[in-house]
């Protein structure tokens, strides 16, 4: 039975109490020193676990399951959700589902069920989801329901884990990146006009204090996970004043981490690099637009967006997904949409809830159905259905 | 801000109206070509096509120019009047590698070439080359990126301190334009599709206008296929699988990420060729690498870069037979592997390097 006292951000990720079954408290810290402690949900001690102390949800059950926001989306989500439920049933995982239908392109969007799923959030603040389409046409609002989502959480930082699958293998074997981009700002503000007939102008919003958010986050990142360099990614020869202003952030925060080496590089020549030589990135720091880019072709580089997890952060929620966010609605209901990126979301999911026996048992299972290679998706060259590989997942979970 | 964006674009609908867009017809005669050679290894490389050039017997004549820029009157940065001069006349350019000047008190040099010739659109065919390895093969595509535009305006303001706001203006004039070039490209090279890489699910009022401007350019040209796609979708099929990409044409940002990104597939900027296109029917071609002061003067530098540029430049202006002699001279060299520059990975001299494929050149003939 563990509570947690989630602190907030900018100087260290966690810290837990845990409380075990003689009822004797262990804390146990992790991070920088120094730090601010400014608990921003006080749960009670109890061992009758109640989730939380607020007043909006049920306590929950005496075996205190996790209760997890879960948002299929759009395209493949809901086959995907499907399969994780499926391997959690299996496995035993102490999770429960709190499900709700968003979706922009299947009229099933409104003000009341965004807030329905903002106040599901608010209370478990874990949440599982798949990607909401955002479709091309606008009625009113430029901003996506997608985007509105994260704004309204402030999920600032999404983390996007790029390693290759031990058994799988593409033209670049053994990558470990991790890709870290800001996700509230940039490009992606949503401010449009058309200032004379013919003309649209599109606003990129720089600003020092979500530069330094990122930035600070990036090397927290990288000194709790024990990796050696961060690089940041800008185009600041061209766009010197937004893009500097993100570069002197990243700069600034890198002189209070003495033992993490800081580098920057502009984005072209990134790409560039990324397919002839991709081994010499450890982690990357990026604003929004770029960070969709690098996220994309670093999934692509192991072997799409079938096998990449990822997940956004705020200062008190977490949400997993896929790494690269795409409905794939050619798809549906053909059974052919890998399940690997989300179950391996899941597994990370587990893990951030204090479940490492688990969050192993989902990651193990899945990563040696791919390396014996006798079920795998179309995606990684083979012929199974979605349901087969779920099905090998669930016969690997226990050994 | 906005009036200095209204003003530019009057100018530029009314330069577009004015520009001739049929194509050039060639008299057999000597053509002349503006060549400028650039700094660093710039001079070794020109001297390098130029001699190939010769060897191959092409109908041209080289004018030397130079465009570091001078102050005109008024106290704008301009190029020199010669080189624009020589420019004008002759419509046709090969560029070398330019220094990026730091403290000179002038912009860049490539900027300044762009807006004095309104180069409005960066052509980079990324071809596989058989012998120089890289992990993917096949690749065989062109992107067409728009050049005068979009996120690279350069209209920045800082709003109050700690926030800047960065500009990116999309016209529906260059848009169109853009969109038209590119399908003219791909009917003249005998390409099949034509690509619009776009985010207008995200930058729907911008991108949106781009994506509408292609659809209706697409209606003109029936006989090319149209595609749309997002752009994080380009990057991860890109890396996934090459082959399935055609011609692709975009605006700037994603233009200038992606057209790198494709050098890097098949083996980098030494020896990938690039054209700009003007209005007025203008067109320089130039090597996108940089100068490379370490290795300047030493007869070490590769000349691949600028010989594919000048390639293209010959195919542009309808020369195709001499074009394709010269480009079978030098893929057989790098095949062959006897003779190699550094970067390809031998260690022959410039010279050597450049001899070679003259040889290979007349030996063809």
């Amino acid at each position: 039975m563990a509570t947690r006292y989630r602190i907030s951000f900018p100087h260290i990720i966690f810290i837990h109490t845990r409380c075990d079954q003689r009822g004797s408290v262990v804390l146990c810290e992790m991070g920088l020193s120094g730090v601010r402690l400014q608990p921003l949900c006080v749960r009670s001690l109890s061992l009758t676990a109640s989730q939380n102390a607020t007043l909006e949800s049920p306590p929950a059950r005496a075996d205190s399951t996790f209760k997890v926001t879960m948002v299929p989306g759009d395209g493949v989500g809901p086959e995907l959700m499907t399969a994780v439920k499926e391997v959690f049933k299996s496995g035993d995982v102490p999770v429960e589902f709190e499900e709700f239908h968003l979706s922009e392109v299947q009229n099933m969007a409104s003000e009341e069920k965004l807030n329905e799923v903002l106040t599901s959030m608010k209370n478990n603040r874990v949440a599982i989801k798949g990607k909401i389409h955002t479709p091309m046409e606008y009625k009113g609002e430029l901003a996506s329901y997608e985007m509105r989502l994260r704004r309204k959480l402030d999920l600032f930082a999404n983390v996007v884990h790029v390693n290759s699958l031990p058994g799988y293998s593409t033209r670049h074997n053994n990558l470990d990146l991790v890709i870290i981009r800001e996700q509230t700002e940039g490009e992606y503000s949503s401010l449009e006009h058309e200032s004379v007939s013919g003309v649209v102008e599109c606003l990129k919003i720089i600003t020092r204090e979500k530069s330094r958010r990122i930035a600070k986050f990036a090397f927290d990142y990288a000194t709790k996970k024990g990796r050696s360099k961060v690089t940041a990614v800008h185009k600041a020869n061209i766009m010197k004043l937004g893009d500097g202003l993100f570069l002197q952030s990243c700069a600034e925060v890198a002189e209070l981490y003495p033992k993490i080496k800081y580098e920057n590089i502009i984005i072209d020549n990134c790409c560039m690099q990324l397919v002839q030589n991709p081994y010499q990135f450890d982690v990357l720091v990026m604003p929004n637009l770029y960070g969709n880019i690098i996220d994309n072709l670093a999934a692509g580089l192991v072997g799409g967006a079938g096998v990449v997890p990822g997940e956004s952060y705020s200062a008190e929620y977490a949400v997993f997904e896929t790494g690269a966010r795409h409905p794939f609605a050619q798809a549906v209901g053909r059974n052919i949409a890998n399940p690997t990126a989300m179950l391996l979301s899941a597994a990370n999911m587990l893990r951030h809830l204090n479940l490492e026996y688990h969050s192993n048992m989902v990651s193990e299972a899945v990563k040696r159905v791919i390396k014996q290679g006798k079920v795998r998706t179309a995606d990684l060259g083979g012929y199974a259905t979605s349901v087969e590989f779920t099905r090998a997942v669930i016969s690997n979970l226990s050994a | 801000m906005a009036g200095n964006a209204w003003r530019s674009t009057v100018s530029r609908i009314m330069g577009a109206v004015k520009s001739q867009t049929q194509p050039r017809t060639f008299s057999r005669g000597m053509q002349t070509v503006t060549i400028i050679p650039g700094d660093g290894i710039g001079p070794e490389i020109s001297t390098s096509v130029i001699k190939i050039f010769e060897a191959a017997k092409v109908p041209i004549q080289w004018e030397e120019r130079n465009v570091t820029a001078i102050k005109g009157p008024g106290g704008k940065w301009m190029i020199p009047p010669e080189a624009k001069e020589s420019m004008d006349k002759s419509k046709i350019g090969l560029k070398g590698p330019l220094k990026t000047p730091i403290a000179a008190g002038h912009p860049s040099m490539n900027l300044l070439l762009r807006k004095t010739f309104d180069l409005y659109a960066n052509v980079r065919p990324c071809v596989s080359i058989e012998g120089y390895k890289t992990p993917y093969t096949d690749v065989d595509l062109v992107t067409i990126r728009e050049n005068t535009e979009g996120e690279y305006s350069g209209i920045e303001h800082v709003i109050v301190d700690g926030v800047v706001q960065s500009i990116k203006l999309i016209t529906e004039e260059a848009s169109r334009r853009i969109a038209e070039y590119a399908f003219e490209y791909a009917r003249n090279n005998q390409r099949n599709s034509v690509t619009a890489v776009h985010k207008a699910n995200i930058m729907r009022m911008s991108d949106g206008l781009f994506l509408r401007k292609c659809r209706e350019v697409a209606e003109n040209f029936k006989d090319v296929k149209f595609t749309e796609m997002y752009l994080d979708t380009v990057c991860l099929n890109m890396v996934q699988d090459p082959t399935q990409f055609d011609v692709l044409v975009m605006p700037n940002l994603y233009g200038d990420i992606l057209s790198d990104l494709c050098a890097g597939l098949i083996g980098g900027l030494g020896v990938t060729p690039s054209g700009n296109i003007g209005a007025n029917g203008v067109a320089i071609f130039e090597s996108v690498h940089g100068t490379a002061p370490d290795i300047a003067g030493m007869d070490l530098a590769n000349p691949t870069a600028l010989l594919l540029s000048a390639v293209m430049m010959l195919r542009h202006m309808g020369l195709h037979g001499h074009a394709k002699k010269i480009e079978t001279a030098c893929f057989d060299t790098i095949r062959d592997k006897k003779v190699l520059t550094k970067d390809l990975g031998g260690n022959s001299k410039c010279s050597e390097f450049t001899a070679e494929i003259c040889r290979r050149v007349q030996d063809l003939d």
